[in-house]
């Protein structure tokens, strides 16, 4: 489904990305970890499309995607949502994932403008399609509800029915579980395996080892831009090179 | 074009083109403290001319200048106390609207005060007539003193930037707000002061230019977007490249006036900023990674 | 029903300006329509400039060039003389077309120039064009650099105008003469015409509400709400939002263009002072005033503001007055001077119903 040929991306004299290849299976749930500072977000826009990778290839159902802009790598049929969840104040959280149908709809500037009569079928369209999400994702009690004004966890979960209603062949979440308690992060879990489940291939980064370990098929480490490991959860548990990594930084911020 | 002329468009040249420069440096100063660009930067140009030119009848003209510089850097100060200093975490369109908003509410007191007319300070040595010979051709000692003020402000704000510990601490908003706060920096007055140094080398350029630029009421907008031109040819925050570029912007200007009608010329810079925006909007010489890291 | 509701406002506005009409004309107070005429088309640019500035949150300082643009170019080919070109291929085939004009000058010279309504899609295509080259680069600006970027395409046509003569330099053009829209229906500042041309400006005006408020209801404007609420969201879910704000510049351009073309006709002329950049500044404050993102608001204060600002009431403080409005909104009311006020007049936003 998505695949990285050595992927390098320098900031000034920063290596941010260094050399990174891997593959994501389509079906499966990957997971990218690393300590703070090891690139994931970086490496996670360079596949979105928000930054350009250097030099590298990275190419998405055999296309290559690396210098595409956003939009277009979305309309491929490639979701995300942001560690810092971005959901547009001042609409309501249904508005938020009715603009997820935006490239699966067609009414242009002038059919708005002119109001036509097929815009009208298609706005119902768009609105149905978004209640069903919100209903699958169980928030569809804060439909009206501003969508910045809703709890972290709601937030989360409308910014997934968000990036879901684009109808994503694969769906990067950048930290899905930042800044949620336990329980809310185990509920992401079961989310994450449903959306799985309903064919989609998820990428996700993340610094919360429990979520990732109990719901990956595999699981890439990075440290200081570079990959060190890629395996299934198991391995990876008893990889030393990782454990000294997550043990090194837990002493430091100790 | 004989060798004189080339010199005569040389000199107007570089005499308005110090202007921008000092025009752009007022942008950088404030920019790099607050990361917001001062609409009303051209008005402390206006106000420093004409101020001068009303004191002038009560006093020396030394004393006259030295005084306008003093009142304008109070409205920079009331400026920045009264409409920016408490306003937290403003969006940039917020900011641009409120200083528009000022250097309308500047430009129109000053048309109340001062009128339509167009004034000037007299030459500060000799008359308009005076000349010097400096390589075969005639030059007005005013281009001279235009000039050497504006290489004298440049040369002063670089030695207060770098030697000084209030300029360092400046430095230090302009590189990190966060840190600066946590190292003790008061920043809010740190802005203060950046309005203030802005306000103040404008008034001076001002006043100097008068002479051989006139003063009127609604000066501020043309050099503010000249400024504005000069700032991001040079890179947003970069100082020593303003003086480059604000150089090349004066002599681009001056001899655009041998090819082009007089009423064209502002739509020289104009669509030389408008080009530049487009195809290097971090600037001629800065690079686009070293345009975050901003330093005077 | 969603549509009802969004067309009821409209209704409402309808009633009012008949209302406003019949009791002008009764009382006597029949010139107050003409300030009213002239708001209306002033508020046509503000609109369009309200979902440019509060929709899809970019800012502009150059729309009293782009009104310019339509007012000029209208009144320049409406009535300069271009006999001297009957000769060209251009002018012939025009001319064959009947888009041409052949009149008599008062010592009885042929005079030929072009039919109002060539020249009025002629100067709105140019303002389309112009808005289409300069918004490409532009749009990708953010903040001050776009601000400034629009101002200065607004001052480049300020000068333009002041300096060439067949803009007639600092006195403009004057003389411009009706556009007749149908026969019978013309845009003019004959007395006689007063209710007539007070009706063709509050159309216009209403027609520009309803298509707006249809955008900003449809997928288009969803879009565009969302870039303003994060530009980087709208872009990951595959909104072309480089694309989504020049159409969004177009338009507005497109109004302006539309709003000087026909002032300039009721006007019968056109001046320098339509071009400066105290005007687009002052559009920029009435959509301010109005809370950005409210067409209504802006519509209610763009109607307000012109109309107090034509009856001289502001005197020699006009500029300044809106210099102060500006920054005290910015200062105090950033969401518009409706917020200050408890309970929704006129709802702070255009949702889509239900």
């Amino acid at each position: 489904m998505l695949e990285l040929h050595t992927v390098h991306k320098y900031f000034g004299g920063l290596h941010a990305v260094d050399g990174i290849s891997f593959s994501v299976p389509q079906g499966a749930i990957k997971a990218v970890i690393g300590p703070n500072g090891a690139g994931k977000t970086t490496l996670f826009n360079l596949i979105a499309g928000v930054l350009g990778p250097t030099t590298g290839r990275i190419t998405f159902k055999g296309r290559q995607i690396q210098g595409l802009k956003p939009h277009r790598i979305a309309a491929l049929g490639m979701s995300r949502t942001f560690q810092n969840i971005k959901l547009c104040h001042g609409m309501t959280a249904l508005e938020n994932v009715m603009l997820g149908r935006h490239i699966r709809s067609r009414a242009g500037f002038l059919a708005g403008m002119l109001n036509l009569p097929f815009t009208w079928q298609e706005e119902k369209a768009i609105r149905r399609r978004a209640m069903e999400l919100l209903e699958l994702l169980e928030i569809a009690e804060f439909a009206d509800s501003e969508a910045t004004s809703l709890a972290f966890g709601q937030q989360r979960a409308v910014e997934m029915a968000r990036a879901l209603a684009t109808e994503p062949e694969l769906l990067l979440l950048d930290e899905p579980a930042a800044g949620l308690n336990i329980y809310e992060t185990a509920e992401v879990a079961r989310l994450i395996t449903r959306i799985r489940d309903m064919g989609i291939t998820v990428l996700l980064v993340e610094h919360d080892m429990s979520l990732v370990m109990d719901i990956s098929d595999e699981i890439v480490v990075l440290s200081f831009g570079a990959k060190i490991a890629e395996d299934r959860p198991e391995a990876i548990q008893k990889n030393q090179e990782v454990i000294r990594i997550y043990l090194g930084e837990a002493e430091e911020t100790a | 074009m004989d060798l004189s002329l080339f010199l005569q468009y040389l000199f107007a040249g570089i005499t308005y083109g110090v202007i921008y420069a000092i025009v752009a440096i007022g942008f950088n100063i404030i920019y790099n403290t607050t990361g917001i660009i001062n609409f009303a930067q051209g008005e402390f140009l206006m106000l420093g001319g004409m101020i001068s030119i009303s004191l002038l009848q009560f006093m020396p003209l030394p004393l006259a200048i030295a005084a306008a510089v003093l009142i304008t850097m109070a409205v920079g100060a009331l400026i920045e106390m009264v409409f920016i200093r408490w306003i937290d975490n403003p969006s940039v369109l917020r900011m641009v609207i409120i200083t528009i908003g000022i250097s309308i509410l500047i430009r129109e007191a000053a048309l109340h005060i001062w009128g339509e007319s167009v004034r000037t300070l007299p030459y500060f040595i000799g008359s308009s007539v005076t000349a010097v010979t400096l390589f075969g051709t005639k030059i007005s000692p005013q281009v001279l003193i235009v000039i050497g003020t504006c290489a004298i402000i440049v040369l002063f704000l670089s030695a207060f930037f770098r030697f000084t510990s209030l300029g360092r601490e400046m430095r230090a908003c302009a590189a990190n707000r966060r840190a600066a706060t946590l190292c003790g920096i008061n920043v809010k007055n740190m802005v203060t002061l950046s309005f203030i140094l802005s306000a103040g080398i404008g008034a001076l350029a001002g006043a100097v230019m008068s002479p051989i630029t006139y003063s009127q009421y609604d000066n501020g907008t043309g050099l503010a977007i000249k400024g504005f031109t000069v700032a991001i040819l040079g890179g947003l925050g970069n100082s020593l490249a303003a003086v480059a570029a604000g150089l090349l912007l004066g002599i681009i200007e001056a001899f655009s006036i041998s090819i082009l009608p007089l009423a064209f010329q502002d739509a020289v810079a104009i669509a030389i900023l408008l080009f530049i925006l487009f195809v290097r909007p971090h600037g001629l010489f800065g690079s686009r990674e070293a345009a975050r890291l901003k330093e005077f | 029903m969603n549509q009802a509701r969004r067309y009821l406002p409209l209704a409402g506005v309808l009633a009012v300006v008949i209302g406003a009409q019949i009791l002008a004309s009764a009382t006597g107070k029949a010139f107050y329509l003409t300030q009213l005429t002239m708001a209306a088309y002033y508020c046509l640019l503000i609109i369009g400039l309200c979902v440019l500035m509060g929709y899809a949150g970019q800012i502009s300082i150059g729309h009293a060039g782009f009104f310019a643009i339509g007012g000029y170019l209208s009144s320049a080919l409406t009535s300069h003389d271009f006999s001297a070109h009957a000769g060209t291929l251009f002018m012939r085939t025009l001319d064959r077309a009947g888009l041409l004009l052949h009149h008599q000058s008062l010592y009885g010279e042929s005079l030929l120039s072009f039919q109002p309504w060539l020249a009025f899609a002629i100067a709105v295509a140019v303002a389309i064009l112009i808005a289409f080259l300069l918004g490409i680069p532009v749009l990708k600006l953010k903040g001050h650099y776009l601000a400034m970027a629009t101002l200065g395409f607004g001052i480049i046509i300020y000068r333009i105008v002041l300096a060439a003569e067949f803009f007639g330099e600092a006195d403009g053009i004057s003389e411009v003469p009706p556009f007749i829209l149908l026969p019978g229906l013309s845009v003019s500042g004959d007395f006689a015409a007063r209710v007539q041309n007070y009706y063709i400006a509050w159309g216009l005006l209403l027609a520009g509400m309803l298509l707006l408020l249809n955008l900003i209801n449809s997928r288009t404007g969803r879009a565009l709400r969302a870039i303003h609420g994060s530009e980087e969201a709208a872009e990951a879910i595959g909104v072309n939002t480089a694309r989504a704000k020049l159409y969004t510049f177009v338009l507005s351009a497109a109004f302006a263009a539309v709003a000087g073309s026909f002032l300039a006709h009721f006007n019968g002329g056109i001046g320098p002072s339509e071009a400066s950049v105290m005007k687009s500044v002052r559009y920029v404050a009435i959509v301010a005033v109005g809370g950005m993102a409210n067409l209504w608001g802006a519509m209610a204060m763009g109607i307000l503001l012109n109309f107090m600002s034509l009856r001289g009431m502001f005197g020699s403080y006009d500029d300044a007055v809106f210099g102060a409005i500006l920054i005290l909104i910015m200062l105090f009311a950033p969401q518009g001077i409706l917020s200050l006020f408890p309970g929704k007049v006129f709802g702070t936003r255009t949702r889509a119903g239900k």
